[in-house]
């Protein structure tokens, strides 16, 4: 019955994200930033243990040092190992910028192809919704919050994952409206499939492309949210730091101790680089349309 | 190939003269990163003042980059000009310098493109953009007033048939409608006098009807001007009453040059029999399978969309009052041009479009009424099949994944079996096995189109609607679609509804003809009786509008006008 056909050995399915993967081995840049970021994550997890001095221990002789032997990034003004801080920075950071960006992701997507699907009064009340959100003073919601549950990392967490959800629930609507007159969704309709199923299956796949850049976009600026309201005592609390505060510190005395604010922007700076690299190669590797080749 | 073009038989006053525009051994490749493609490769014609030159290709075969070419308008890169001559009046337009090409633009050699939609500037009214060429002539000289240039253009505008020439020119483009703006189009070349008009696919984004008229037009005024024409095409029946000349082209290469006569009546190559086989014509060879019980029943069906585009709210009858019966076993034809609501008419039946008022009762069961999840296994026993078989797949499925959904949504195959399923199916529909695994962007139109084909017959649905399903293809894959549409009706035993506006592919396939205009079923017949003899004079005009592929009695027609 079936055909001598060689090909069909050799031609073995691959799914969407393996043929992602394959695409993605071959974008240098978007390797670059990948192993990036996973080398920064690996530090991150294993500082309690590499990290060469206590993050809040401190050498009173040796006061704002600039890079040595002993400290290789230098001290900071009360003396303490500005690696150290960084490394134990970029706990906080990192975990701030994945999980309230997978927070404001999920729910994102989710509601905004929701509302992008339905249309008419449900999607005209989902976004109103958005939009009173939008005009609500963050501040005030975030001290709300912080007044009400107390101050603790997790809610830091949900507070900015709920701002930063709005957006994305825009973009995500505004490509939906767009993909549901499209005739591949009509003919999706007509097999009988239910309406979940053809958001999952035929429409969030199609919005792929602008959610991942979006995303890459949204990580690093919730780094600086989390500066933001640690800065105004909302957030992070000295002795833990964060990649924010320790810019926001070194921003301060950049001119007597240049390093402090050099070594934790660069450390930053290679974080946002990674992510755009990988969030560019992504978008080129999930979408089929780009050759394997 | 011949590189020598025959005079044509018919006398013409110019043929002593040499030819307007002379095209030698033209040769354009474009290098791209999967390497060098041969776009155009060795195409050598002429065409003489006054005189129709055809070019007739399937998509790919290069003719409009031949013409493109000709004006400088391909981008380079990736395109380039690798070698020959196109000599317009003694210049060569292949090496002229840039200014010089402004110059031939618009000036000498004109334009006409496809979609009339799209062609025009949507912020300006046509008024100015008609007068843009004269008042800012390249040529400082021949630059016009402003007064001057605009009672040009009205004289112009009514020349191309447009009423009320003076009112009009203040309009802007969306006000008005497809016709009436590649007539516009039309106005907007003719404005400097050009000697050449090019005319790339100028009438398939129109209805039948008109079509025909902008065919009658573009003859008309290429006489009373004198003007030669360059009319690509991909349709065969298009040219034969307006060419004198016809280069047919294959995958860059000419494949034959002649004068329309003898390409029509007695060409020696192959390709060009395969495209003159591939046009639909004539009554069905099937066997009418209809029989006496009916599947569909529609009584008095009402669909009406609420329009918020205006200032006020106002209601669009796309369907009114339909009442029809679809037999079990026929293939049905709905015709009707643009905006005619055939397309409504066949999702309101499918429950696709909301229905306003009446009746839809499939197999005795009343749809009508129904909620979503109360449809889903009717869903199963009918289905659809789309104009665009580039939007009707999604573009981040296999093949697999496509033809799986409905089988394991419905239940009809399990993990184990899903595979064989699946190639039975593509088997089916004339698709390779080994192509499982790929996106639909790595497939042709016709290809892409079996797919869609295939997803509709996965469920084996007892009706289809198929929607304009071979428009948006090439005549030789129209053809090949529309056997394996009669092949696969018969074998799984189908009952058709075939909608579409070009009426010779609804003879070839459908046993029974409903017309519809502005929403309403105007008449009905088996599809013979209907050609014959058709009652209503709006069937009479669009029986009538259908171009053959017969130059002699094409050109009766013309003159005859």
């Amino acid at each position: 019955m079936i055909p001598n056909d060689t090909h069909i050995q050799s031609d073995k399915g691959t799914s969407l994200w393996e043929d992602a993967w394959i695409k993605l081995r071959k974008n240098r840049l978007a390797l670059i930033g990948l192993s990036l970021l996973i080398f920064l994550c690996i530090m991150s997890l294993l500082t309690p243990w590499i990290a060469p001095y206590g993050y809040e221990e401190q050498d009173l002789l040796m006061g704002a040092t600039p890079p040595s032997a002993q400290h290789w990034l230098g001290t900071d003004i009360f003396g303490r190992d500005m690696l150290t801080r960084i490394m134990w920075g970029g706990r906080v950071s990192l975990m701030v910028g994945f999980i309230a960006t997978a927070v404001a992701l999920a729910i994102g997507v989710i509601y905004g192809a929701v509302a992008g699907y339905v249309g008419g009064r449900v999607d005209a009340a989902m976004m109103r919704l958005v939009d009173i959100l939008y005009a609500l003073p963050f501040m005030i919601f975030i001290i709300l919050l912080m007044v009400v549950f107390g101050r603790n990392l997790l809610l830091l967490f949900f507070a900015i994952g709920a701002v930063e959800w709005l957006t994305m629930a825009r973009i995500v609507r505004g490509q939906v409206m767009s993909l549901r007159k499209q005739e591949f969704v009509e003919a999706a309709h007509s097999l009988g499939l239910s309406q979940w199923i053809i958001i999952r299956r035929h429409i969030i796949p199609n919005t792929l492309g602008p959610v991942i850049v979006y995303t890459t976009l949204t990580i690093p600026s919730v780094m600086l949210l989390e500066a933001f309201l640690s800065f105004l005592g909302l957030g992070i609390q000295p002795p833990q730091s964060s990649w924010g505060l320790l810019i926001n510190y070194g921003v301060e005395t950049m001119e007597e101790y240049p390093w402090l604010l050099i070594f934790p922007g660069i450390a930053l700076s290679l974080t946002l680089f990674a992510l755009n690299f990988l969030g560019d190669g992504l978008r080129d590797a999930l979408d089929p349309r780009t050759s394997k080749d | 190939m011949m590189l020598s073009i025959p005079e044509p038989q018919r006398t013409n006053e110019f043929n002593n003269m040499t030819s307007l525009l002379d095209v030698k051994n033209l040769k354009v490749h474009f290098h791209t990163r999967n390497g060098r493609v041969k776009a155009v490769d060795d195409v050598s014609f002429s065409v003489n003042a006054g005189e129709t030159l055809a070019i007739v290709g399937e998509s790919g075969s290069g003719k409009s980059v031949t013409c493109y070419s000709l004006l400088d308008l391909l981008p380079k890169p990736p395109a380039k000009i690798e070698g020959g001559t196109a000599m317009f009046d003694g210049e060569d337009l292949l090496t002229c310098s840039s200014e010089r090409m402004r110059h031939f633009r618009g000036n000498d050699i004109a334009m006409i493109f496809q979609d009339p939609m799209t062609s025009l500037n949507p912020n300006l009214t046509i008024g100015e953009q008609l007068i843009e060429p004269l008042i800012y002539h390249p040529d400082k000289a021949r630059r016009q007033s402003r007064n001057i240039a605009k009672c040009r253009a009205i004289e112009l505008l009514k020349e191309v048939g447009i009423l009320d020439a003076e009112r009009r020119f203040k309009s802007y483009p969306h006000e008005f409608s497809g016709g009436m703006r590649q007539r516009v189009m039309i106005a907007m070349a003719l404005i400097n006098e050009p000697r050449l008009l090019i005319c790339d696919e100028p009438t398939t984004a129109l209805d039948v009807t008109i079509q025909a008229q902008i065919l009658e037009l573009i003859k008309k005024l290429q006489k009373s001007r004198n003007v030669a024409v360059i009319f690509i095409s991909h349709d065969l029946g298009v040219v034969a009453g307006i060419a004198d000349k016809i280069l047919v082209m294959c995958n860059g290469l000419a494949m034959e040059t002649g004068n329309a006569d003898k390409i029509f009546y007695n060409t020696e190559d192959d390709y060009t029999k395969r495209l003159l086989n591939a046009i639909p014509e004539g009554a069905k060879t099937m066997v009418n399978r209809a029989q006496d019980k009916s599947l569909v029943e529609v009584s008095n069906l009402r669909t009406w969309f609420k329009d918020y585009s205006g200032s006020k709210v106002s209601i669009v009858k796309a369907v009114e009052n339909a009442s029809l019966t679809i037999k079990r076993g026929e293939i049905l034809g709905l015709v009707g041009e643009s905006g005619s609501g055939k397309s409504t008419l066949g999702r309101s039946i499918l429950q696709l479009a909301p229905t306003t008022e009446g009746t839809v009762t499939f197999d005795g069961t009343q749809l009508t009424g129904m909620s979503n999840s109360q449809m889903v296994p009717w869903r199963r026993r009918m289905q659809m099949i789309f104009q665009d078989p580039y939007a009707s797949l999604n573009p981040r499925m296999t093949v697999f994944e496509t033809l799986a959904e409905p089988l394991l949504y419905h239940g009809l195959a399990n993990k184990n079996n899903i595979t064989e399923q699946v190639q039975s199916l593509m088997d089916d529909v004339g698709l390779a096995r080994a192509q499982m695994r790929k996106y639909p962007h790595e497939f042709s139109g016709g290809q892409r189109q079996r797919i869609a084909i295939g997803r509709a017959i996965a469920t084996k649905p007892e009706l289809i609607i198929a929607d304009e399903p071979v428009s948006a293809l090439d005549v030789t894959i129209q053809a090949q679609i529309l056997d394996l549409i009669l092949d696969l009706v018969e074998r799984h035993n189908l009952t058709m509804m075939f909608i579409s506006h070009d009426l010779s592919v609804v003879r070839y396939i459908s046993d029974r003809v409903l017309v519809m205009h502005h929403g309403i079923l105007i008449e009905q017949g088996d599809t013979e009786s209907l050609w014959a003899n058709p009652k209503e004079p709006y069937t009479q005009n669009l029986l009538a509008a259908i171009p053959l592929a017969d130059p002699v009695s094409e050109r009766a027609r013309m003159t005859r006008i």
